[in-house]
């Protein structure tokens, strides 16, 4: 007979972890929207002169604006990649060890070709990344890091601040601004390609596991069997676990006497 | 011709003996200083640079190129730059303009080379072939490689006139059947200043050589070895239709109303935006105009392998070694396309595949929904 278990939330993603989620969310739609509108704008050619119209400058600001926020917001995550709780840690991203390669291995089988995991074994449930995820992460962020670089070194000709003539060098090292230009816009597709993965994929975890995958980038719980837990059940009793229902008043009332 | 008599003339002297007055010789000095894109303030050490320092012999070699470098070169618009280039310099040796020919003109080139060791300016125009041996480029019976080697040897700088010799230019584009190769891949050891362009604006050239010859030193370079106060701007910054680009007017065709209206070339593939150039501030033929001002967008002519980034009327280039033609956002959309099919496919077998296990979890969801106290 089937039963469900018993689950305890955990604390996975801390506040910062969920606001740097969230920022980049935001941040990475606009760089998108705006970078394509960028690379291919429309012709809105309403009968003004140019005195009195500024849009497409507008949309380059945004562009740019928002790419210092995300800039930011990056430099931010690596901090917390080593400040941050053991699922935000570093080493989550890199599978160096024989348990990431393991769970690389058991993700790609069960989820993702979806074959019968014969054993259930419960060190085989990530309970922040799995191992797979994180490394795409980790291959994301060497992305995010090609784009910051490649578009710092487009705007640098036409900046004054020093951050954008620091990455100069990588203009110079494709061999010129088309290029490097050229780079950026390929990459923003990968970013594309990334999210519907992504998405996809926190909704099918969701679904056939059913461990509160989706909301736990907003709240920043998930749910995992106590089995895995060791601390004593009483210590772990949370404030939403004391309220009580109105058939059991009296018995509450009767515990506290 | 000039003779080794001559070379120990000043620039001053010889400006004077031509008939020119000094104030001719302070208006072009002042031009000069414009050329170089030196502060007014610095005409007096142009002036005084001029008057002290011995004209420099200049070598012009040509290797894989059209000579429309020269061409270009040889329009410098100042009566006084042609004087320059004709007379000014010494122009010792250069295949196009000189009146020797065959073995005099090597004898020429040999004789100035060893009489000038170690300061003549050594220009070089066209790229280097290199597959089988270098035989695609020969020069009275030698290949490009081996007198670009023996001029290089002695001179003081070397000037890569156009984009063939600063970066390849379209000898070296794909499929590059020859194996060509600018300049500072073979001479590595010579301080090189990249000029490039299909062909560099005149006055840029005439810059360039003039601020060597009056300061001795090379001018204030970029990351790419470009002389920075003429390459250090885009085109795309110095533009007169930038207005319109700002403001979002963008022509879509180069026989519509916007465009000859002066709308921004962007979306008809101009390179403005990632061309160093100065086209928009000197201009050419006598600062008359320059292609976009003519309604024609910029192709990035002096940017390097600007040859295969084509289609050049589209601001996307096609990839290169795709065979068919193929944008990046061509390959995008069907990167799109099959990571959204592979979730509708992947979602669809998750059904099949865990359904056992979806259906157990149901199962008990369902006992414990019922069991839920009133």
């Amino acid at each position: 007979m089937a039963t469900t278990f018993n689950y305890k939330r955990v604390y996975v993603w801390e506040m910062p972890v969920r606001f740097f989620h969230w920022i980049t969310v935001l941040s990475i739609t606009i760089l998108i929207v705006t970078g394509f509108i960028i690379a291919n704008p429309p012709a809105i050619n309403a009968n003004v002169e140019a005195t009195n119209s500024f849009w497409f400058g507008y949309v380059r600001a945004i562009h740019f604006i928002t790419a210092y926020i995300l800039i930011a917001n990056v430099i931010f995550r690596i901090y917390w990649a080593f400040a941050g709780n053991q699922f935000a840690n570093w080493r989550n991203f890199i599978p160096y060890t024989k348990k990431g390669i393991h769970n690389i291995l058991h993700v790609l089988k069960v989820d993702i070709f979806l074959m019968k995991d014969k054993e259930h074994k419960l060190y085989n449930i990530s309970i922040g990344h799995n191992y797979l995820a994180a490394f795409s992460y980790f291959i994301m962020a060497l992305f995010f890091v090609l784009q910051i670089m490649t578009g710092l070194a487009l705007i640098a000709d036409s900046s004054s601040w020093f951050l954008p003539h620091a990455f100069k060098w990588v203009s110079t090292m494709f061999g010129g601004d088309i290029l490097t230009r050229y780079i950026h816009h390929i990459s923003t597709w990968l970013f594309m390609v990334f999210i519907i993965i992504h998405v996809y994929l926190v909704l099918f975890h969701d679904y056939v596991e059913a461990r509160g995958e989706a909301s736990s980038m907003i709240s920043g719980f998930k749910f995992i069997r106590s089995e895995r837990l060791n601390e004593d059940e009483s210590e772990i009793i949370d404030k939403a676990e004391k309220i009580t229902w109105k058939g059991d008043k009296g018995k509450a009332k009767n515990k506290e006497k | 011709m000039s003779t080794s008599n001559e070379k120990q003339k000043t620039y001053y002297e010889s400006i004077i003996e031509k008939g020119y007055s000094r104030r001719d010789f302070i208006k072009f000095a002042t031009y000069m200083t414009a050329f170089m894109g030196l502060e007014s303030s610095m005409v007096g050490q142009v002036v005084k640079a001029m008057e002290t320092k011995k004209r420099i012999p200049v070598i012009w070699e040509h290797f894989q190129e059209c000579t429309g470098c020269t061409e270009s070169f040889i329009r410098s618009d100042h009566p006084l730059v042609a004087d320059l280039i004709f007379d000014t310099i010494s122009l010792d040796y250069t295949d196009t303009l000189m009146a020797a020919s065959g073995h005099n003109a090597e004898e020429a080139k040999q004789a100035s080379m060893k009489e000038n060791y170690g300061n003549y300016i050594l220009v070089v125009e066209g790229a280097i072939p290199t597959k089988d041996g270098g035989v695609y480029c020969a020069i009275a019976g030698r290949t490009a490689i081996e007198v670009l080697k023996e001029s290089a040897a002695g001179a003081a700088a070397i000037l890569t006139f156009g984009s063939c010799s600063a970066w390849g230019g379209i000898q070296a584009a794909y499929p590059n059947p020859t194996g060509s190769v600018p300049v500072d891949e073979i001479i590595k050891d010579k301080p090189i200043i990249r000029v490039p362009g299909c062909p560099p604006i005149a006055e840029v050239m005439t810059g360039v050589v003039m601020y060597y010859a009056t300061f001795g030193s090379l001018p204030e370079l970029d990351s790419m070895g470009r002389p920075k106060q003429f390459y250090g701007k885009r085109v795309h910054d110095s533009c007169y239709r930038r207005p319109n680009f700002d403001a979002g007017l963008f022509a879509e065709s180069f026989d519509s109303q916007e465009a000859k209206d002066g709308y921004c070339l962007y979306k008809l593939g101009c390179r403005g935006p990632v061309t160093y150039n100065a086209c928009g501030t000197m201009g050419w033929n006598n600062g008359v105009s320059y292609p976009i001002k003519s309604g024609y967008p910029c192709i990035g002519c002096s940017e390097n392998n600007f040859w295969d980034n084509s289609p050049f009327y589209e601001r996307l280039q096609n990839i290169p070694g795709m065979g068919i033609e193929a944008t990046a956002d061509t390959v995008g959309k069907i990167a799109i396309g099959a990571a959204i099919g592979a979730a509708v496919v992947h979602s669809v077998a998750t059904n099949f595949a865990k359904k056992k296990e979806i259906r157990e979890a149901e199962v008990s969801g369902e006992k414990n929904e019922k069991n839920i106290k009133a």
